[in-house]
C-alpha cells in the first residue's frame, strides 16, 4: 500500500514536472512539444508566472514526503487523504476560475490558460490514487486499496464526463425568460405544464408527449423483456433445432443503423405498403396511416430492444443452477411448478433489469418516433425540436430532459423494490449433474409461438433491406444494380489502392472509434458492477443511480452538453475524436454495469471468500475468478457498446466534426435526401462488419463453463 | 497492478490528441444534400489547393452548435440550408462580415447581403409549392389541385402532409408566405381549414414530398427543387406552382465569428458563389435557382420569371418576435383545431 502511494507520488511529480500540463497543438505524440512555450510542463508555467499551478504541484511533493518521512502508518495515511483532497481541489478551482478568455473573479486579474493535456491528467489522477490509497490506509473499504481506488477512479469519470456536462444543460432549466438570471417561479409551472401531461388522447385529442413517452415505455420494457425471455428460454430450455440461426436473428435488430427498421416497415405497412397493398388487394381491407403513431413507434422499438433484453437474460437464464430445479423436482413438484416456483423468481434480477434498459431505451429514443411517429409525440423528439426547431427553446429541453430522468428514476426505484433483498446466488461452485430442467410442453409451445413468428418478422424485414440496397429505385424501379454499393464503398487500383467510395472515411472512422470505445465501456461498467454487487461503502445507492443517468437522458441533449462543456478551458475537448469516444463510453456504460449486476448477482459470495481465503487480494479474485464466470456479461458489454457506437446517432450530430464523422450521420443525410438505396447499401455493409465483429469476439472471449457439459434435461 | 491499465489508458488519450491534430486548412459545415457538399468541396479543393474537411448538418444543428461554441467555434464556414437561421446567427454577431464583392449576383442575393450587414450572402433560392401523387389521385378520383385555396376543399380530407413550422424551417416558410399573401387573419382561416386536411405536420420539411412520392400521402407542401429531383428519379409525381403567387427561401453562406482561417473561408465564399462553383450542382441533382446569373441550370427546374412570387420580407418575417407570435397562434388557431387525422 505504501508502495503503491510512492509510486503514484512520484508518478504524478513525473507529470507536473515533465510532461506538458496544456493542451499541445498537434498532440502529445507529435513530439513538437519540447522546446515549445505552448508545451511547457506545470512545473515550468509556475515559474512563467501562472502561479496557480503550484498548489496541485506543492501537494504531490507533501504527499511523497510525508510517505517517506513518516513512520506512524496512520499518520502517513492521513496525510496522504489531506495533500491529495488538497491538491484536487486546487486543481479543480483553478480549472473552473481561470479560463481561456480571463479569470471568472475580477480579484484574479488578467490571468487566463488554454485546455488542461496530458500533464494536468497524470498529475489529477496521481492526486485522485493517493487520496483513495490513504483513505484504504485508514481501514476504509475493508483496507482494500484496490476498492477505493476503484471507486474513486469512477466516481471522478462519473463527476467530469456525465454531472459536468449535465449541469450545464439543467442549469438552463431555471433560466428566467428574458435573461432576468435564474429561479424557481417559471420552473415548476413549466414541468406540470397541461400540454406536456394531457391525457386528451383518452378523448379523441392529442396526449402530452410526457404521457405518451410513458404509456409507450411501460409497453416497449414489457414487451421486450418477455420476448427476450421466450428467446432466452428457447436457448437454455428446449432442443430447439435452428439455435444458431435463431441467434443471428435476435442479433440482427441491434447492429441495425438508426432509420433502416423504421424504412423497411413503411415499405411493408405504410399506405403504400407492399403488405398493406396486400390485404388491400386480397381482403379489400382499407389502406391506412395506422403505422404513423404509437403502433409503428412501438413494432419498431421491439424490433430493436428485443435483443437487448435478450442479451441480459440469456446469461441469467443459463446461469440458474440445475441443482435447484432438481431439488424442486426431487421434491416431486412438475416442471411448471419447478419454472413458476424455483426458476422464474430466480431470474427475477434478469426480468428487472431487461425491463428497466428496455424502458429507459424506449424512453430515450429517437430515430423510430423521428420516422414513424406522425402526429405521436415523445419527450425525446420534442426536446430534440426545442433545441434545433425554428424558435430554439433550452429551458424548454431542460425542463422536458428532466421529466424524461424523473421517470427513470422512477422506474429504477420501483425496480429496486421489487428485487428487494433477497439473494440470487446460483453459482457456487459446488458441483451439479449440468442438466437444466426443460420445460413443460405448454411453456414450451407458448415459448414457441411467441418467438418464432417473430423472428421470421425480423427475417422477412432484413430480407426486404438487404434487397432494397441492390435495386435502382426501392418500392419502385426493383431492376438489380450495384450502383449503390460503387457509389458508397468503390476502391480504384491506380498508383496503388485509393478507396475513392464516398463512404469510406466515415466507415474507417467510425470503426476506429467503436473499436477503442468497446473495450473501455466494458471495463468501466464491469468495474462499476463489481463494486456494486460485491462492495460495500457509503453512499451506493446513489453510485449505482448517477451510473444509469446518462443512459436515460436523451442523446441529444448529451451532445448539447458536452459541447457546452468541452468546447472551453479547463477540458477543451471539441473536434476530436477523444470527445466521440467519451460519449460512447459514458452512454453505454449502464448497459456494462446492468449486465455486470445481473451475472455477479448469481455469483456466490463463497468463490470470491474462498479465493481471498487462499491468498488472493481482490484484484486477484476479480481477475481469476469473477471475470472467467462473466464470459457472456462481458461479451454483451463489449459487443453492445462496439454496436451502440456505430448505430447510434442523436448524441454524435452535434459531436461530429469534419475531421472525424461519423457513419450514422452519413446515413442520415443520405436518408433526407431520399437516398434509400446508398442509405440502406451502407447499413448492409456495417451490419455485416458488425457481425463478423461480434461472431469474432464470442470466438475470443467464448462461453464460461460453469459445468461439465450444459444439457438439457430429456 | 491498475497501473497497466492506465498507462494504456494514457498511451490511447496521447495517441486520440495526435490524431485530432490542427493543421491549415478549412472546416465547413454544410446544410445542403451529402452530395452537393461533397462535390463542392472537392472541386473547391482543386480549385484552390486549399484541404477541406466538410460535414452535413441540419440548419437547427447548426445553429444549436455556433451558439453552443460562441466564442471558440470549431467550424470556419457555415454553407447552404435556408436564409432563416443565417439571418438569426448574423443578428447574435455568431457569423461575420467578409466584404467579398457580391455585385455580380443576383438583386435577391445581394439583398440578403445587405440586409445581415454583409455577414450572409445569398447562395440560391427555392420556391415553395406542393407536390401529388398522380397514382393515388386517380385511385381516389380527385381533382389536381391548382391553388393554395384548392387545398382547403374538403374533398382533401386526410389527404395533405405539411412540416410542422415549430420544427421545420420549410413550414415556417409557408406560414409566413401565406400571411404575406392573404393578410395574417385570413392566412389563419385558411391554415386552419387546410389543417382539417391535413393527415401528419411532419417534423422535417422535406419529409411531406417524400411521403407523396412513395405513395403515404396524396398532396405534400414544401420546396419545389426537392420535388423536381423525386419527379426525376422516377416517381409518379406532379410538381405544383400555386395560382395565387408563392414564396421562397434564400439559401446563404455565412463565416463564423472568431474563424482562425478567415482567409481561406473567404475564398470558399468566393467560390461558392461563383459561376463555376455554382454550375456542377446540376450533376448531382440539385435544381434550386443559383445566385449567380452565370450558372448553368436545368429546363426542367422552376425559375423566377413563370412562377408569380410575393416580394417575401425578410427582415420581418426572419424577426424573433413575429416568428414567436406567428408560431404561438399556430398552435392555437391551426393545431390546436385539430386536423382529420386517419388513423
Amino acid at each position: 500500500m505504501t508502495r503503491t502511494a510512492r509510486l503514484w507520488g512520484l508518478l504524478g511529480v513525473a507529470g507536473f514536472v515533465l510532461l506538458p500540463w496544456y493542451m499541445v497543438p498537434g498532440g502529445v505524440l507529435s513530439l513538437g512539444w519540447p522546446g515549445d512555450p505552448a508545451g511547457a510542463s506545470g512545473l515550468v508555467a509556475v515559474l512563467g508566472g501562472r502561479v496557480w499551478l503550484a498548489g496541485p504541484g506543492l501537494a504531490l511533493l507533501a504527499a511523497l514526503a510525508a510517505g517517506f518521512l513518516l513512520r506512524d502508518p496512520q499518520a502517513r495515511a492521513k496525510a496522504w487523504v489531506i495533500c491529495g483532497v488538497a491538491g484536487l481541489v486546487l486543481l479543480v478551482a483553478q480549472g473552473l476560475l481561470i479560463l481561456g478568455d480571463g479569470p471568472r473573479l475580477a480579484a484574479l486579474g488578467t490571468a487566463a490558460q488554454p485546455g488542461m493535456g496530458l500533464g494536468a491528467f497524470v498529475t489529477a489522477l496521481a492526486l485522485l490514487f493517493i487520496t483513495t490509497t490513504g483513505i484504504s490506509a485508514r481501514g476504509r473499504g475493508r483496507g482494500d486499496a484496490f476498492v477505493t481506488g476503484l471507486v474513486g477512479l469512477i466516481v471522478a469519470l462519473v463527476g467530469v464526463f456525465v454531472f459536468y456536462p449535465m449541469a450545464f444543460v439543467l442549469i438552463r432549466a431555471f433560466e428566467l425568460k428574458g435573461g432576468a438570471g435564474f429561479g424557481l417561479s417559471e420552473f415548476l409551472p413549466r414541468f406540470f405544464a397541461a400540454e406536456t401531461w394531457s391525457l386528451a388522447c383518452l378523448a379523441g385529442g392529442w396526449c402530452g408527449p410526457a404521457v405518451n413517452s410513458l404509456a409507450l415505455a411501460l409497453a416497449t420494457g414489457l414487451g421486450t423483456t418477455t420476448l427476450g425471455l421466450a428467446f432466452a428460454l428457447i436457448f437454455t430450455r428446449t432442443d430447439f433445432v435452428a439455435k444458431k440461426l435463431l441467434r443471428v436473428l435476435t442479433i440482427l435488430p441491434i447492429i441495425t443503423p438508426p432509420f433502416v427498421i423504421g424504412l423497411a416497415l413503411i415499405l411493408l405497412f405504410g399506405r403504400a405498403g407492399t403488405m398493406t397493398e396486400f390485404l388491400h388487394w386480397a381482403f379489400g381491407m382499407e389502406k391506412t396511416r395506422w403505422i404513423y403513431g404509437f403502433g409503428g413507434v412501438w413494432l419498431a422499438q421491439m424490433l430493436s430492444f428485443t435483443p437487448i433484453a435478450f442479451l441480459v437474460l440469456i446469461g441469467v437464464v443459463e446461469g440458474i443452477s440445475p441443482s435447484m430445479e432438481e431439488a424442486s423436482q426431487t421434491l416431486d413438484a412438475d416442471r411448471w411448478q419447478t419454472f413458476r416456483r424455483v426458476s422464474l423468481p430466480l431470474m427475477r434480477p434478469g426480468l428487472a433489469n431487461a425491463f428497466l434498459l428496455g424502458f429507459i431505451e424506449s424512453l430515450a429514443d429517437f430515430g423510430n418516433p423521428l420516422v414513424l411517429g406522425g402526429n405521436f409525440n415523445v419527450l425525446s423528439t420534442e426536446i430534440y425540436f426545442a433545441i434545433v426547431g425554428t424558435v430554439a427553446d433550452p429551458a424548454k429541453a431542460a425542463i422536458l430532459s428532466m421529466i424524461l430522468l424523473a421517470m427513470t428514476l422512477g422506474a429504477f426505484l420501483v425496480q429496486r423494490r421489487w428485487l428487494g433483498r433477497k439473494s440470487y446466488a446460483t453459482v457456487t461452485g459446488k458441483a451439479d449433474n449440468g442438466q437444466h430442467a426443460s420445460l413443460n410442453p405448454g411453456l414450451k409451445w407458448a415459448c414457441y409461438a411467441t418467438a418464432l413468428p417473430w423472428a421470421a418478422f425480423t427475417l422477412v424485414l432484413y430480407a426486404l433491406i438487404v434487397f432494397g440496397s441492390f435495386v435502382k429505385l426501392w418500392g419502385y424501379n426493383h431492376s438489380f444494380t450495384l450502383a449503390h454499393y460503387k457509389q458508397a464503398f468503390a476502391i480504384t487500383f491506380r498508383n496503388g489502392l485509393h478507396f475513392t467510395g464516398a463512404a469510406w472515411d466515415s466507415y474507417f472512422s467510425t470503426l476506429t472509434i467503436a473499436a477503442i470505445s468497446a473495450p473501455l465501456t466494458a471495463m468501466v461498467g464491469l468495474a462499476t458492477a463489481y463494486l456494486l454487487v460485491r462492495q460495500k461503502f457509503a453512499g451506493k445507492d446513489a453510485f449505482e443511480f448517477s451510473t444509469m443517468l446518462s443512459f436515460a437522458i436523451p442523446g441529444t441533449v448529451i451532445g448539447v452538453a458536452y459541447v457546452m462543456a468541452f468546447n472551453f478551458p479547463p477540458i477543451e475537448l471539441t473536434g476530436t475524436a477523444i470527445i466521440l469516444i467519451l460519449v460512447f463510453v459514458f452512454r453505454n456504460m449502464p448497459v456494462g454495469v446492468r449486465g455486470g449486476i445481473a451475472a455477479m448477482s448469481q455469483l456466490d459470495k463463497s468463490l470470491d471468500e474462498a479465493s481471498i481465503m487462499l491468498g488472493a487480494n481482490s484484484f486477484t479474485t476479480l481477475r481469476r475468478v469473477i471475470l472467467p464466470l462473466l464470459g457472456p456479461a462481458i461479451l454483451a458489454a463489449i459487443t453492445y457498446s462496439f454496436v451502440r457506437a456505430i448505430t447510434s446517432v442523436s448524441a454524435v450530430i452535434f459531436l461530429v466534426s469534419a475531421r472525424h464523422n461519423m457513419a450514422t450521420s452519413f446515413i442520415v443525410g443520405r436518408v433526407e435526401n431520399n437516398e434509400f438505396g446508398i442509405a440502406i447499401a451502407y447499413s448492409t455493409v456495417l451490419i455485416v462488419t458488425m457481425l463478423a465483429a461480434i461472431l469474432a469476439l464470442q470466438a475470443v472471449i467464448g462461453r464460461r463453463r460453469l459445468r461439465r457439459s450444459d444439457r438439457v434435461a430429456a | 497492478m491498475t497501473n497497466k491499465l492506465f498507462i494504456s489508458a494514457l498511451a490511447l488519450s496521447a495517441a486520440m490528441s495526435a490524431s485530432a491534430a490542427m493543421a491549415e486548412d478549412l472546416n465547413v459545415v454544410c446544410s445542403n444534400e451529402q452530395t452537393w457538399c461533397d462535390l463542392m468541396a472537392q472541386n473547391f479543393e482543386a480549385a484552390t489547393g486549399i484541404d477541406v474537411a466538410i460535414v452535413r448538418k441540419s440548419t437547427g444543428e447548426v445553429l444549436a452548435q455556433l451558439r453552443a461554441e460562441k466564442g471558440n467555434p470549431k467550424v470556419d464556414v457555415w454553407w447552404g440550408g435556408t436564409g432563416d437561421p443565417h439571418i438569426i446567427a448574423a443578428n447574435e454577431g455568431l457569423t461575420q462580415a467578409t466584404g467579398v464583392d457580391v455585385s455580380g449576383l443576383l438583386g435577391w442575393a445581394q439583398n440578403m447581403t445587405n440586409m445581415t450587414g454583409g455577414k450572409a450572402v445569398g447562395v440560391h433560392v427555392g420556391l415553395l409549392g406542393f407536390i401529388y401523387n398522380t397514382e393515388v389521385l386517380a385511385e381516389k378520383n380527385l381533382p389536381a389541385p391548382a391553388c393554395w385555396r384548392d387545398l382547403a376543399k374538403p374533398d382533401y380530407k386526410g389527404e395533405i402532409q405539411v412540416a410542422n413550422p415549430n420544427s421545420s424551417g420549410t413550414a415556417y416558410t409557408e406560414l409566413a408566405t401565406l400571411v404575406q399573401l392573404f393578410g395574417e387573419d385570413e392566412a389563419f382561416k385558411l391554415l386552419a381549414e387546410i389543417g382539417a386536411n391535413v393527415n401528419q405536420y411532419t417534423k422535417s420539411g422535406s419529409a411531406p414530398g417524400k411521403a407523396t412520392a412513395r405513395g403515404e400521402t396524396t398532396i405534400g407542401i414544401g420546396f419545389m427543387h426537392d420535388m423536381v429531383k423525386l419527379k426525376k428519379d422516377g416517381f409518379p409525381v406532379e410538381i405544383v406552382a400555386p395560382c395565387e403567387g408563392t414564396g421562397y427561401e434564400l439559401g446563404a453562406v455565412s463565416v463564423v465569428e472568431g474563424t482562425p482561417h478567415l482567409e481561406a473561408a473567404k475564398k470558399w465564399v468566393e467560390y461558392v458563389i461563383s459561376a463555376e462553383g455554382q454550375s456542377p450542382g446540376l450533376e448531382v441533382g440539385v435544381y434550386n435557382i443559383p445566385s449567380n446569373p452565370g450558372a448553368a441550370t436545368d429546363p426542367e427546374a422552376p425559375d423566377m420569371a413563370s412562377i408569380k412570387l410575393i416580394d417575401y420580407d425578410f427582415a420581418t418575417y426572419g424577426a424573433s418576435e413575429t416568428r414567436e407570435r406567428l408560431l404561438a397562434r399556430w398552435e392555437k388557431d391551426v393545431k390546436g383545431a385539430g386536423g382529420a387525422i386517419e388513423e
